[in-house]
């Protein structure tokens, strides 16, 4: 039974694997919110970065496919955590409103899909559905005392014509989200750099470049952990910061969280439903410092 | 070899514009990728903006004047197409509205086409890539890496994480078969026949 | 009738793709046409004159000239044939040149549509009648709306030729943008040196009526016979007793009110005065920010006023000005750099806008003329100059050039030199533009003799980092990407159409451009003319411009006002609407529909019929056409002038168009 708040959910492949925290925690969280996640039925990869950079027909099949399988579900639209995901989707949709492009597409596929589904990002559904203020309402675990510099990676907001969510340059929907939670977000200037996407199996040195800047500019601005929702974004900076740290000669022990689970954290969510040890710089010494200020306030 | 500081253009030689700047080539660009290059009044708010022209050896600005002065060949084997992220900083910047990372895309598949290869590693990297989705329906992670190990020899690549990645249970050691597989498996193949007609 | 045809060549303008001579050959066959002629350049000397002797020769009472467009010169003609002895309206034209030649290269069809329009023209004639204009007094007196330096050269000059002038300014002060202003573009001079004496003559002038704190609310009437209401806002203060001592603003305590006149960057008091040169020097109070208005607290200026002259209950009032003309100068404002988020957004407190740093420059300005961080008041060092912030940028809706911005910018980099000798300007720019006379020379002594780095390249973003800004930049010319530390940044914004600009000209009744800008009639050629009669544009009010132009078009308006003045009458157009008493039924249609207010009910023996106010019409034909009776006729347009047209081109058969 559909309600206003229920959607066709992809979940996107690296939520099989190298980012299934944010899979989970995403789940989790949209439980508790009351956002009804349902699962397309056998969805397939979207191409991510490769396809698109080998031929634009091709990528929206990919993905047309994908939008086809939801078309039949009763949902307001099509809800991804993946930005890469997200934006494959979108362009493919909107590309696809030019006739001849999408009979290309139809050809090389076994059905052609009707393509009038809404598709948005979780973060977009979460703030612009329920908002900040009834997110502080359901807060049981404030997590006060934790500066967070959000990074939203490069592709979530644009281009603003097709994402069509937020400011492009100065995004502020997880900002607001981390207030809500009770955090403190530090005025952190590159919200929207690229992390060096998909280069860290081929060119390692891109990434060690760019998300080794996004972290020395982190820490610049006084905060303890980045918060993101891009998988690729918080695998480059968290899974690689060994990596970065030995490229660039620095000393960095920034947890990158995603935004789910500490949205999840907050609403008194266990831990293992978000995989908070899932996450490979140890965020546990942040917790603890929240918990022990809290037991200090209350005395 | 991977070096993390880019190669400016070697000084060039004069260009003969009358016989060198190959129109059709402009023209396919616009037509495959919608824009109209002429728009670009070369004012480098997208080199400004790219994070990846420490890479590049052409910034992104000077592709855009080298494709509306039709420098097919210098265009086609550089090395930036290949390093570009599709980001979007270029796009979302270009104060004359241009799609300059949907040029960047288009040109991409143009250098493919024409068999460049400058950059094998990201090239074997997105083909593996695909090569796995085109199996398995989804991205299959440590089939993706054996293949790019084993295509480019590289036999070394990440090894560093498997200590920290394996025991966390990040990186199946299965794949994940869709039961439309198959399906997915025929679009490349309609594709590849496309192309090759 | 005996009508004569001139058929013009116009060189190969129109012979080039029409059959010139047959048109004319044709044309002889016409009922009504005694005599027809081609020939070179109708309108030239020779062209008249041969016009005139043809009709003198041959008696004729009636002319068609088939050549270009009556845009182009209806005018010319309708004097040449005046000239003749004929009634200017006794005349028709035949575009054969915007509406034939210079449409396609089909001579033979060209040639057929040619002979069609002249046939037309040749039926419409036949059914003209004789015009004459009435004349109507004017009331030699002249509104200036906006106070700025277009608008007070364009009183000044007005009043100095003998007119009475009313000069209404919004804001408390006038001067506008150029009192803002430290020093000013290519001399170095002193802005409000140059300028403070052209503001004391406005206010010290026996013809000129200065309201300041004022706003033009309702224009009424027509050319000659303007009724102004103007709304005179409430300042608080008496200006007739107040002395402009200033005693009000040292003693006021709401220190944190708006400082419009700085920019912002700074704060004033919620009494004050705007600037030491201010003209009036009066004080005013905002009562956004006043403790007495807004909170019934305080009063304190009033109790130290040594004139007593603060008046908290004071009201708006509106004033009534009779002109028989209006110049509009009403300036511009500057684009909303808070619009470019990459910049900032408006949240770095030393990312400020050229004029803000004007004001920080300018000694009357909110830092004493001292170069200070907004941030932690220090002094900078590295300076970055980024240039074309709104202008040249689809992607913001401004593609146009603002003209000036690379000037103040070489400006700004020397007079910063000048003030901190140890630091160093840096200039992000597209393209220099300097067009003006030693502009070229001044924008190089920026770069030659003062050491400002000129950078070719946008800037894609601008980032704190520690208490200095990373600018990241590109520098096209090098290939490169390049980044530089900065201590302030100042954005040279773009020039847009001032604030309520849209609104003046619905109350003008003149015309504006995608962008609020005043239309003049003909861009090259009449550019402080509006297509409305008796209204003048004169500054940026019509584009963004510098200095010198602004002048330059404030005595122009100045001159048209002067020429429109030295008659002691003006010819109203006889080709207005007409009521027929006889056939109107009063049924107040066309008062209803004509856009100009132009026809009003009359009483005629006890029934009610419609009359049109001859000077108000404009001509449109809207009445004509709602007419049902057909009782209400355009003169010169008439529906049997109308449908002779028609007959001629319809009552063609089959085979006279096939020839």
């Amino acid at each position: 039974m559909s309600s206003s708040l229920t959607f066709a959910y992809y979940p996107g492949c690296s939520g099989q694997g190298t980012s299934i925290e944010y899979d989970k925690s995403t789940r989790a969280v949209c439980k508790a919110l009351g956002i009804e996640l349902v699962d397309i039925p056998d969805w397939s990869c979207c191409g991510s970065s490769p396809a698109h950079t080998v031929d634009h027909i091709l990528s929206a099949a990919l993905s047309a496919r994908n939008i086809l399988q939801a078309e039949d579900m009763d949902v307001q639209g099509i809800i991804t955590p993946c930005p890469s995901c997200l934006t494959n989707l979108k362009v493919a949709s909107h590309r696809m409103r030019d006739e001849q492009f999408k009979e290309k597409v139809d050809d090389l596929l076994n059905e052609p899909c009707r393509n009038d589904l809404p598709i948005m990002s979780v973060l977009q559904v979460i703030y612009e559905k329920l908002g900040p203020k009834a997110l502080a309402a359901k807060v049981t675990n404030p997590l006060k005392g934790l500066k967070l510099a959000p990074y939203y990676g490069c592709i979530m907001n644009r281009p603003p014509e097709v994402m069509d969510f937020d400011d492009c340059e100065n995004p502020v929907a997880m900002d607001h989200l981390m207030e809500a939670v009770g955090a403190e977000v530090m005025p952190f200037p590159l919200k929207v750099e690229c992390c060096g996407a998909s280069f860290g199996v081929a060119r390692n040195d891109v990434v060690t470049k760019l998300s080794g800047k996004l972290l020395d500019v982190a820490a610049d601005c006084g905060a303890a952990a980045m918060v993101t929702a891009c998988p690729l974004c918080q695998m480059n900076l968290d899974m690689r910061q060994d990596q970065i740290n030995r490229a660039n000669k620095s000393s960095h022990k920034m947890a990158v969280f995603y935004y789910t689970q500490l949205i999840g954290k907050a609403l008194g969510l266990s831990d293992a439903s978000l995989m908070l040890d899932k996450l490979c710089v140890d965020p546990g010494h942040l917790f603890r410092e929240i918990e022990t200020a809290r037991t200090a306030d209350a005395v | 070899m991977q070096t993390g500081k880019a190669k400016r253009i070697k000084a060039m030689e004069t260009i003969h514009v009358n016989s060198s700047c190959d129109e059709a080539f402009i023209h396919a660009v616009e037509n495959e990728s919608g824009e109209n290059v002429s728009l670009c009044y070369q004012c480098g708010n997208c080199t400004a903006g790219c994070p990846y022209t420490d890479f590049y050896d052409i910034p992104v600005s000077q592709i855009m004047r080298l494709v509306q002065m039709g420098q097919r060949e210098t265009v086609l084997s550089c090395r930036s197409i290949w390093l570009c992220a599709t980001c979007e900083s270029c796009t979302t910047r270009c104060p004359n509205n241009i799609d300059v990372a949907t040029v960047m895309d288009v040109l991409r598949h143009m250098a493919r086409r024409a068999g460049k290869n400058p950059e094998p590693q990201v090239k074997t990297f997105c083909d593996s890539f695909l090569a796995s989705v085109k199996r398995h329906g989804r991205v299959f992670e440590a089939g993706l890496m054996a293949s790019y190990m084993t295509k480019t020899g590289r036999i070394l690549t990440d090894a560093d994480l498997a200590p920290k990645v394996l025991p966390k249970g990040k990186l199946g050691f299965t794949p994940h078969n869709i039961v439309g597989k198959k399906e997915i498996t025929e679009i490349f193949q309609r594709y590849n026949a496309e192309k090759n007609s | 009738m005996k009508i004569g045809v001139f058929v013009c060549h116009c060189g190969s303008n129109i012979a080039g793709t029409v059959n010139v001579g047959s048109v004319a050959e044709e044309a002889l066959k016409l009922p009504s046409v005694a005599f027809a002629s081609d020939t070179m350049y109708a309108c030239s000397e020779p062209g008249q004159d041969a016009i005139i002797e043809a009709i003198k020769e041959h008696r004729l009472d009636g002319v068609v000239v088939a050549s270009c467009s009556p845009r182009m010169h209806e005018p010319t003609f309708r004097k040449t044939v005046e000239r003749a002895g004929l009634n200017r309206y006794m005349f028709e034209m035949a575009n054969i040149r915007e509406h034939v030649s210079w449409i396609g290269k089909d001579k033979d069809a060209n040639t057929r549509k040619a002979v069609d329009l002249v046939a037309m023209a040749v039926a419409k004639l036949t059914q003209d009648r004789e015009l004459t204009p009435k004349t109507f007094d004017i009331n030699k007196r002249v509104l200036v709306i906006g106070g700025g330096v277009a608008g007070i050269q364009a009183a000044l000059d007005c009043a100095d030729g003998g007119l009475e002038v009313v000069l209404v300014e919004k804001t408390s002060s006038i001067g506008g943008k150029m009192s803002k202003l430290d020093k000013t573009f290519p001399t170095v001079d002193c802005s409000s040196c140059i300028l403070g004496p052209k503001m004391v003559d406005v206010a010290q002038h026996p013809n000129i009526t200065l309201y300041a704190s004022s706003e033009v609310a309702d224009v009424k009437g027509y050319v000659g016979n303007f009724n102004v209401s103007i709304n005179r806002k409430a300042t608080y203060v008496d200006w007739a007793a107040c002395t402009g001592c200033g005693l009000c603003m040292e003693k006021c305590p709401s220190k944190k009110s708006r400082d419009v006149f700085n920019e912002e960057i700074g704060t004033t008091t919620a009494i004050n005065i705007p600037f030491p040169q201010a003209i009036p020097k009066k004080a005013s109070i905002d009562p956004e920010f006043c403790l007495k208005l807004t909170k019934g607290k305080c009063g304190v200026c009033e109790k130290v006023c040594p004139t007593n002259a603060i008046r908290f209950e004071q009201k708006q009032e509106t004033a009534e000005e009779a002109v028989g003309a209006i110049i509009t100068a009403t300036g511009y404002d500057l684009f909303d750099y808070t619009r470019y988020e990459e910049y900032g957004g408006g949240r770095y407190a030393d990312v400020i806008t050229s004029l803000q740093y004007e004001r920080l420059l300018s000694a009357s300005g909110p830092t004493g003329g001292h170069i200070k961080r907004p941030s932690d008041g220090k002094e900078p060092k590295d300076v970055v100059f980024i240039q074309c912030v709104g202008s040249r940028d689809k992607s913001v809706d401004r593609p146009y050039c603002s003209g000036f911005c690379c000037m103040y910018t070489a400006k700004q980099a020397i007079l910063t030199k000048d003030h901190l000798p140890e630091s160093q300007s840096y200039v992000f720019y597209m393209d220099i533009r300097a067009p003006g006379k030693l502009y070229d020379e001044f924008t190089r002594r920026a770069m030659e003799e003062y050491g400002t780095k000129y950078i070719r390249g946008r800037v894609a973003m601008v980032y704190p980092k520690g208490d200095k800004y990373i600018v990241r930049g590109a520098d096209t010319l090098m290939g490169a990407q390049v980044e530089v530390e900065a201590d302030l940044v100042v954005l040279a914004v773009g020039a847009e159409a001032a604030k309520g600009a849209p609104q003046l000209a619905e109350k003008l009744r003149i015309s504006y451009d995608a962008y609020g800008f005043y239309m003049e009639s003909h861009p090259k050629l009449r550019p402080v003319e509006t297509n409305t009669a008796g209204v003048f544009l004169a500054g940026s009010c019509q584009g963004p411009k510098d200095i010198p132009t602004s002048v330059g078009q404030g005595s122009a308006a100045a001159a048209k006002v002067l020429a429109l003045f030295s008659k002691d009458q003006l010819e109203s157009d006889p080709q207005v609407s007409v009521v027929d008493i006889k056939r109107c039924v009063g049924c107040g249609k066309c008062i209803q529909t004509c856009p100009f207010g132009a026809i009003e009910e009359m009483d005629f023996r006890g029934m009610p019929k419609a009359n049109v106010i001859e000077t108000i019409c404009q001509g449109c034909g809207i009445c004509t056409s709602t007419c049902p009776q057909g009782a209400i006729q355009l003169q010169h347009f008439t529906d049997n002038q109308i449908l002779a047209e028609v007959n001629a081109i319809c009552q063609q058969t089959p085979a006279q168009n096939l020839k």
